[in-house]
């Protein structure tokens, strides 16, 4: 590489880069910034969103869904949003000072997913602490396994599973790929993933019930359309939203 | 490095040479700020971190051991050989050193997963490698290979076939030339490229989390037991990204001694 080319490049990358920071900087008043836990995506993405957009004109609205700790620490760091839904109570425990509305919408249990073809035949929680069984669950960090933890302490069954996951995601990635006979994931993930996967319900999911709260975020610049947001979520229209996805009442 | 014939260079290159130093270091910089050093210890000897630095040890040497045992005959043939399609083999076999590793966990999973290519036949064998060890040796070695593969062959076509001729006709054998000859002739390259190669294997994780799964002491490498970390513990997963940002600066200054010494 020639000289004039190297420096040409490095001004062309910094000029990008310049670029990029006064476009993250831009913010209108009229776009509400939503950071939803990933298991909202599909209500909040394909239903609540538009209807919020129609009923506000002008309006445009972002999501942002990941693992509501990620989301809950961005907010700690000083993330630009309006409205923050989270998959539990601890995550927005710690940041209940930095919002307001604080309100429970909706509530996720656990559901035992198998390959379609269910290779190990497992039909009851108890089947799970087979040792021929290959179970995957959440690790006890995080929510998901957290709620499988509290389910094996009421129960009294010892799940010992090949995996421990960071993410229900990759717990069900583990069971639609049949690298492992069952998993440990949420109603929700079962009814997303449509027939790639098969859900198990089981009496025992009662003992860990995980409750979503939502709220508007004190420093939003756009208070009244963050406020809103939550009411859509918890009006008849947005709860049936949240059912036809799988999840229960608070 | 290059070999200036003056060492000037323009004032105005320093400006963005700087920014981009920082860039580098800043973010280096702003985490250790962030460590709590006086729960250093505590935090990085808890019974989950040694097992997971132990395992990423472990599994990162057998998978720098595999890169050598394929990757130097992978060199010896791209460099030294003619074939057809060997260009297409050579773009193939650095092909993961551009692939996200999430890709290459797939693509692992689709060959040596329970429904993959080869699953029956390891059925029938009696080996599992799903959540097994093995598959992060495998996720390891699949991403680490083409740094070995690349300095090496790199090494072989700068140091040339002449001593190599020269050994042929004094009547040495094939092995005995690549034994004798070769492999001391580019042994920096060789060094710099193992060494290189831990270092990818070390830092694994896409390929990991994707084919291998995550359990303590069996699948849980120091970069997922970091990942994990994180959802509960910011402290903890700071301090063991540190711990893995000295092996980092440890296995660079390792090779950039090997390569003076070139």
């Amino acid at each position: 590489m020639n000289r004039p080319l190297v420096v040409s490049t490095l001004l062309v990358l910094l000029a990008t880069a310049a670029g990029c920071g006064s476009d993250a900087d831009e913010s209108s008043d009229s776009t509400l910034t939503v950071l939803g836990a990933a298991s909202l995506q599909s209500a909040f993405e394909e239903v609540l969103g538009p209807r919020f957009e129609d009923s506000h004109p002008g309006v445009t609205i972002k999501f942002s869904f990941a693992g509501s700790s990620d989301l809950s620490a961005q907010i700690d760091q000083g993330a630009e949003a309006d409205v923050f839904a989270s998959a539990d109570a601890a995550n927005m425990d710690k940041i209940d000072d930095q919002v307001d509305n604080r309100v429970d919408f909706a509530s996720n249990t656990l559901q035992i997913a198998v390959p379609p073809d269910n290779p190990a035949s497992v039909s009851a929680f108890a089947d799970l602490t087979s040792p021929d069984v290959n179970v995957v669950v959440c690790a006890p960090e995080v929510p998901c396994g957290a709620a499988a933890v509290k389910i094996e302490e009421a129960t009294g069954e010892q799940i010992d599973p090949v995996s421990e996951e960071a993410s229900v995601t990759d717990v069900l990635n583990k069971v639609v790929t049949g690298e492992a006979d069952a998993g440990l994931v949420y109603v929700t993930d079962v009814q997303a993933a449509g027939s790639d996967v098969r859900g198990v319900p089981f009496d025992e999911s009662d003992e860990a019930v995980n409750v979503y709260p939502i709220a508007t975020l004190a420093d939003s610049a756009n208070a009244g359309l963050a406020k809103d947001f939550v009411d859509l979520v918890t009006s008849d229209e947005g709860q049936q939203a949240l059912r036809d996805a799988g999840f229960a009442r608070p | 490095m290059a070999g200036h014939s003056y060492s000037g260079v323009p004032r105005w290159v320093y400006a963005p040479a700087a920014v981009g130093a920082l860039f580098i270091v800043l973010p280096l910089v702003a985490m250790g700020t962030r460590v709590r050093w006086t729960e250093f210890f505590s935090l990085v000897s808890s019974d989950a971190s040694v097992a997971a630095l132990l395992l990423s040890l472990r599994t990162s040497a057998a998978s720098t051991v595999l890169c050598v045992v394929l990757g130097v005959p992978m060199a010896l043939v791209l460099a030294r050989t003619t074939f057809p399609g060997q260009d297409l083999l050579r773009s193939l076999a650095l092909l993961p050193l551009v692939l996200p590793p999430v890709v290459g966990g797939i693509a692992l999973l689709y060959t040596f997963g329970r429904r993959g290519l080869l699953g029956d036949t390891m059925e029938v064998l009696g080996i599992q490698i799903a959540f097994s060890t093995m598959a992060v040796v495998l996720a390891q070695t699949f991403v680490a290979l083409p740094f070995l593969v690349l300095s090496l062959e790199g090494s072989l076509r700068t140091a040339g076939q002449r001593y190599e001729e020269v050994a042929a006709t004094l009547g040495a054998t094939p092995t005995t030339v690549v034994r004798r000859v070769t492999v001391p002739l580019v042994l920096p390259g060789l060094v710099a490229g193992t060494v290189l190669s831990f270092a990818r294997a070390l830092g694994e994780f896409g390929a990991t989390l994707t084919f291998a799964g995550s359990l303590q002491g069996v699948t849980r490498t120091l970069p997922l037991e970091i990942y994990l970390k994180r959802e509960s513990d910011a402290d903890a997963a700071v301090a063991l990204s540190l711990v893995l940002v000295v092996v980092a600066v440890v296995v660079v200054a390792l090779t950039r001694g090997t390569r003076r010494t070139a």
